[in-house]
């Protein structure tokens, strides 16, 4: 018998402990469901603090990144000589590899209007390497930047670019604002 | 003539003293114009005025995966985990739990690519809890509660057919070889390690670190970083004899999982009926989680028994607090994980000329024009948390340590082989191997053989 009882006080306790756990994860749950900012978090680059370093190209654990460069065409001064598209020390103002900025040529134009042409990135070309970035930050409007571009990211719990970055440009946003634009002329 | 002249002297005195004034407020009014900023505002072109009045368009910005499918995924965990825990403690076959694992590596592992598994989620509730600017994702929160819970009612049956991590190994293993017990004990304390850190990095929000050292997620993804690639792959080749090693030697999560599960309302209990002291379980279990029967006769007295663990408990406040000096001690160093610390250190270095040049980092800094002072402010506060994390931490290892030494020293009797319930991984492999089990479902009929199963003699 006293072995019996000794079971029984056991299980009671681990009655206890079961229920109260219960009673704990639901509250915790039910505070976090009622949270607002509770949902969903997506990684993304802020464009003024990156450097264009050029590691978003490699260390995204993606091939090739997650990180694309976006045009905000509104910012765009159209420019006659598209420092983005071309290197500032080229053998001549065509897009021959040696003058293009691009290593996968992924900066297409199509023709607006004399003299205008719009530039806009092939995202299935581009790897994410800044540099057309650094050609437009440096020379034009800083209108090419790179977003991180959710229709590829795979939001991992702790992106690896982030960790890589030396600017600290990549944190964490509301998925309900996913990405950070430029709004207005920067540098 | 000289008045007038004297007149004209004069004027022409006083416009030369005016001239400065003059040439000052030109030189304010020129100032906010020469300013850096203005002048390289100068060289930005406009944005032209189309002749046709074609408006640029706005850049597409493609959404992330709805939030209404991370419902979806926490909603596929319960009914995973509900019918692990149907087919580990009613049905009792394994290979009803190998369909089930083989699902849970392609949802959670290959179309999820692991990511949120309950194993990570530790780090985002420890960022959630000290840190007051991350909130807590909803279904993240639902990820690192469920396996817990059900661990309370059902034992770890999120480990024997659900996390991605435990499927991929329960799928490598060929020929379990058993693990020698001094080294499984030694081994055993490898996860509570793992956990602290764990918990330390992510709470002075440092970095993820069980997320980026998770060995299997590489495959998953197809591709990583090639330092963990190969951690995976030698863990996955070790898998191939030794059950499981990433989820009994580091997961930290197995840890909080290894707490709930003896208090089980409804554990595995691998025969029916008598236990006939076959022995055949133990063996058919790789991952050493069948406890044996312990021998009837007493080793060694009482009093010696006592003695020991007399010694152990007040080995354990030495350890504990030794630890946690030493923990104390190694913050800085720990602390140059974090990347303001490094950052913090190098600008100091830079202001005061010790070092020359800049890094990457340091030139961000100075480039968005940050303020070193505020700089050093959010370091010592970091700095700060870290030696109160590493303390802890330490502490935590020597705790740990202690009470492992006191579990081993304890004396247990027990009549029959039973499963461990805080490290059985409810794989559901010992039942088929129970001959007891194997009459009950009445496989011995057709062979025409009768067999007695009589316990044998203890």
């Amino acid at each position: 018998m006293p072995q019996e009882e000794k079971k029984s006080r056991r299980d009671f306790l681990a009655e206890g402990v079961r229920t109260g756990s219960l009673i704990l994860a639901s509250g915790v749950l039910g505070a976090l469901a009622i949270r607002a900012e509770s949902g969903t978090m997506v990684w993304q680059i802020d464009p003024d603090r990156c450097i264009s370093c050029g590691r978003c190209a490699t260390e995204c654990v993606l091939t090739p990144s997650a990180v694309k460069c976006v045009h905000a065409y509104a910012l765009c001064g159209y420019c006659k000589l598209c420092f983005g598209l071309l290197r500032d020390k080229r053998t001549g103002n065509t897009t021959a590899a040696e003058n293009n900025r691009c290593p996968t040529d992924a900066i297409r134009r199509t023709f607006i209007e004399d003299p205008y042409y719009e530039m806009y990135i092939d995202e299935t070309l581009c790897i994410g390497c800044a540099k057309c970035v650094k050609g437009c930050n440096a020379f034009g409007n800083g209108s090419m930047y790179l977003q991180i571009r959710h229709d590829r990211c795979v939001n991992c719990n702790q992106c690896a670019i982030a960790n890589a970055c030396p600017s600290e440009a990549i944190s964490r946003v509301p998925a309900s604002r996913p990405y950070r634009m430029k709004k207005t002329i920067h540098r | 003539m000289l008045r007038t002249e004297n007149g004209f002297l004069r004027r022409l005195f006083l416009s030369l003293l005016r001239m400065p004034l003059l040439l000052a407020c030109v030189g304010l009014l020129c100032l906010p114009v020469s300013s850096p900023g203005q002048l390289e505002e100068a060289k930005k072109q406009p944005p032209p005025e189309f002749s046709s009045g074609y408006t640029p368009p706005l850049p597409s910005t493609p959404l992330p995966r709805a939030e209404l499918f991370a419902y979806l995924d926490a909603l596929i965990l319960l009914s995973a985990l509900s019918l692990a825990a149907y087919i580990v403690l009613t049905k009792r076959s394994r290979s009803a739990l190998r369909v089930l694992t083989l699902f849970s590596l392609l949802y959670f592992g290959f179309y999820r690519q692991g990511c949120v598994c309950a194993v990570g989620a530790i780090q985002n509730v420890s960022l959630a809890l000290f840190q007051n600017d991350y909130a807590l994702p909803f279904v993240v929160g639902v990820f690192f509660l469920l396996p817990l819970v059900f661990a309370l009612f059902f034992g770890r049956v999120f480990c024997s057919s659900v996390c991605p991590l435990g499927t991929i190994q329960e799928m490598v293993l060929l020929r379990p070889k058993r693990v020698p017990l001094p080294l499984d004990h030694a081994l055993s304390l490898l996860p509570y390690l793992y956990l602290g850190a764990g918990v330390l990095f992510a709470a002075t929000g440092t970095a993820f670190i069980i997320c980026q050292y998770d060995p299997f997620i590489v495959f998953y993804r197809l591709g990583g970083n090639p330092g963990v690639v190969a951690f995976g792959a030698a863990l996955l080749l070790l898998g191939t004899f030794v059950g499981r090693p990433y989820c009994r030697y580091l997961c930290p999560y197995g840890v909080l999982l290894r707490w709930m599960a003896p208090f089980a309302r409804w554990k595995v209990k691998i025969t029916p009926a008598e236990c006939i002291q076959c022995h055949l379980c133990a063996d058919s279990c790789p991952y050493g989680a069948i406890k044996l029967p312990t021998p009837p006769e007493q080793t060694e007295d009482r009093l010696t028994g006592r003695r020991r663990l007399a010694n152990l408990l007040l080995l354990l406040p030495i350890l504990v607090f030794g630890m946690a000096w030493a923990g104390y001690l190694s913050s800085p160093a720990l602390s140059r994980m974090n990347r303001t610390i490094v950052l913090a250190e190098r600008v100091w270095k830079e202001e005061r000329g010790l070092v020359t040049g800049n890094t990457e980092a340091s030139q961000a800094f100075y480039h968005r024009g940050g303020s070193p002072e505020s700089l050093y402010r959010e370091a010592s506060r970091i700095r700060r948390r870290f030696d109160t994390g590493a303390a802890l931490f330490g502490g935590w290892c020597g705790l740990v340590i202690g009470m492992k030494l006191i579990f081993l020293s304890l004396r247990r009797t027990q009549r029959d082989y039973e499963a461990d319930p805080a490290s059985c991984l409810s794989c559901a492999r010992c039942y088929s191997s129970c001959p007891v089990e194997q009459e009950r479902l009445g496989k011995f009929n057709h062979s025409g053989i009768r067999i007695e199963l009589e316990p044998r003699q203890r």
